[in-house]
């Protein structure tokens, strides 16, 4: 009980009753959330104005389109205040325009409340969170800042490199630099280029560059993988499948 | 007590935001209303009757009784009509909160199981008590134009409503097992119409069974009632049902919250 006060939670279907207006729905969650009588309009009105649903307060819930009802189960989990807020899938249905204020209000109230948000879109996360736990058939895979969680993939970040012309000039251009780990050649079948990637233990990519002009070759793209949280994503459980 | 209240009222809005309120007491007001207009009718004919061939005889006027011939049979139609409404009151009680995902909202507020349960129970019951209303009408016409006793009339209200209160706590019961309302409704019906007439196999059965199904069956408590009789036996069994009836479903909701 004591926890349950603590806690405003967001399931990925917000809990509404689509009879009730938005008011009188706060209204009834403000009681059974045990906000003192006196404390109460002001709880709702602050809610609201968090989630924006200013201009709706006095529509019934039923009417709403999606993006206001999941403003709705938002003012609803904030409605006490709470210390932790966890938030399931809440940009889940949403338009691009609504996801972004969504995304742009769960950024602001992290900073008065402890945000867990539960999601499958990794750039949502990307954009939003401070701390990332990856789980993957109920076990914790991965917990760092997204940033250091790309940063530990460094180790295995490949470059891309594309260019037209013979493959045999190519590994003897490639064969010039100590740095390059390991390499694999693929022809690419739309125009015939070829495209290599390679590893490096340093950034030699402007070496590269000039050395394979020199010799002729044109080249059309060079370029470093970047990590998403979705390659990362990919790794950690597809690694966890395999052992 | 408090939270209690808050779904109490919340359980009302629901019902008259929606139509189906006003359709339930429509209905319920409809047929208790044609009833009462048969069992009146056939009685003021057959006493206009009986007073005409008394002149004519020259005999002296037969006594009827309004009480009889008119309230008690009109208790009966009550109870029946109620038995086959209230199924659609009970019927969204819980399951609703299930389908729309508003249980996960109660699951997690501060809210006591016993709270939520009661709040929702008290709510059919009071829209059992309005939905009554209408025919203390049809009762106030008797008084008007005839001389009933109040006595037998008070005790069918009470006997009425403690049988919906029975009909009530079994059907939130089953309302909270499922997440469909038809479910529920069917259910519901099925489960207060055995009820009903669990009594009448005690004809078929030894003396020891009798004894047990004519004291299960819902509708033999209310017989007193119809008569004028509070007995504090049927009291005490009704009570008794509606207690088993929010405990079981307070189990009920408290084993899905342990699933989820």
């Amino acid at each position: 009980m004591e926890v349950k006060k603590r806690i405003g939670y967001l399931p990925e279907n917000p809990p509404l009753y689509n009879d009730l207006r938005v008011i009188e729905y706060l209204d009834f969650v403000s009681k059974i959330k045990e906000i003192p009588g006196n404390r109460r309009k002001q709880a709702i009105n602050e809610a609201i104005e968090k989630a924006g649903l200013g201009e709706v307060r006095r529509q019934v819930i039923g009417s709403l389109s999606k993006g206001y009802r999941q403003r709705v189960g938002l003012a609803q989990a904030l409605l006490s205040d709470p210390e932790i807020l966890i938030l399931d899938e809440p940009t889940v249905g949403l338009d691009p325009r609504q996801i972004i204020e969504i995304r742009e209000l769960i950024k602001n109230l992290g900073g008065e409340h402890t945000v867990i948000l539960s999601t499958h879109i990794l750039p949502e996360v990307e954009q939003t969170c401070g701390r990332v736990v990856i789980i993957n058939q109920g076990e914790v895979v991965a917990e760092d800042t997204p940033a250091n969680l790309t940063r530990r993939l460094r180790g295995t970040e490949r470059t891309i490199i594309e260019v037209d012309g013979n493959e045999t000039d190519l590994n003897a251009v490639l064969s010039g630099f100590p740095e390059i780990v390991s390499s694999t050649i693929e022809k690419l079948p739309e125009n015939n280029h070829l495209q290599v990637s390679v590893e490096l233990s340093q950034d030699i990519r402007k070496d590269i560059a000039r050395a394979l002009i020199e010799r002729g070759f044109n080249l059309y793209e060079l370029r470093k993988e970047a990590y998403s949280l979705e390659d990362i994503f990919l790794h950690l459980t597809t690694k966890e499948e395999v052992a | 007590m408090k939270k209690t209240l808050a779904i109490f009222q919340k359980e009302l809005k629901h019902f008259f935001y929606s139509p189906i309120a006003y359709i339930v007491i429509a209905a319920f007001t409809v047929i208790a209303g044609i009833f009462f207009y048969l069992y009146l009718s056939s009685f003021v004919e057959a006493a206009f009757m009986a007073m005409i061939r008394a002149q004519q005889f020259h005999q002296p006027q037969p006594k009827f009784n309004v009480n009889l011939q008119v309230i008690r049979p009109y208790f009966w139609n009550l109870a029946l009509i109620s038995l086959f409404i209230l199924p659609l009151v009970t019927m969204r009680l819980y399951s609703e909160e299930k389908r729309a995902g508003t249980v996960e909202l109660l699951y997690t507020s501060p809210i006591q199981v016993w709270q939520l349960v009661l709040g929702k129970f008290l709510a059919g019951l009071v829209f059992y008590i309005i939905m009554l209303l209408p025919t203390v009408v049809f009762m106030a016409l008797l008084f008007i134009y005839g001389n009933p006793e109040i006595g037998p009339v008070i005790s069918g209200y009470i006997g009425l409503i403690l049988l919906g209160a029975a009909f009530i706590s079994g059907g939130l019961f089953i309302s909270s097992m499922t997440e469909n309302q038809i479910i529920a409704a069917v259910a519901g019906f099925g489960f207060s119409l055995f009820l009903w007439i669990i009594g009448w196999a005690a004809n078929f059965s030894g003396p020891g069974l009798a004894g047990l199904l004519n004291y299960l069956s819902i509708i033999n408590h209310f017989e007193d009632f119809a008569q004028g009789v509070i007995d504090t036996k049927h009291v005490f069994y009704y009570l008794l049902f509606v207690t088993l009836g929010v405990y079981f479903t307070m189990k009920s909701v408290d084993s899905v919250k342990w699933k989820a």
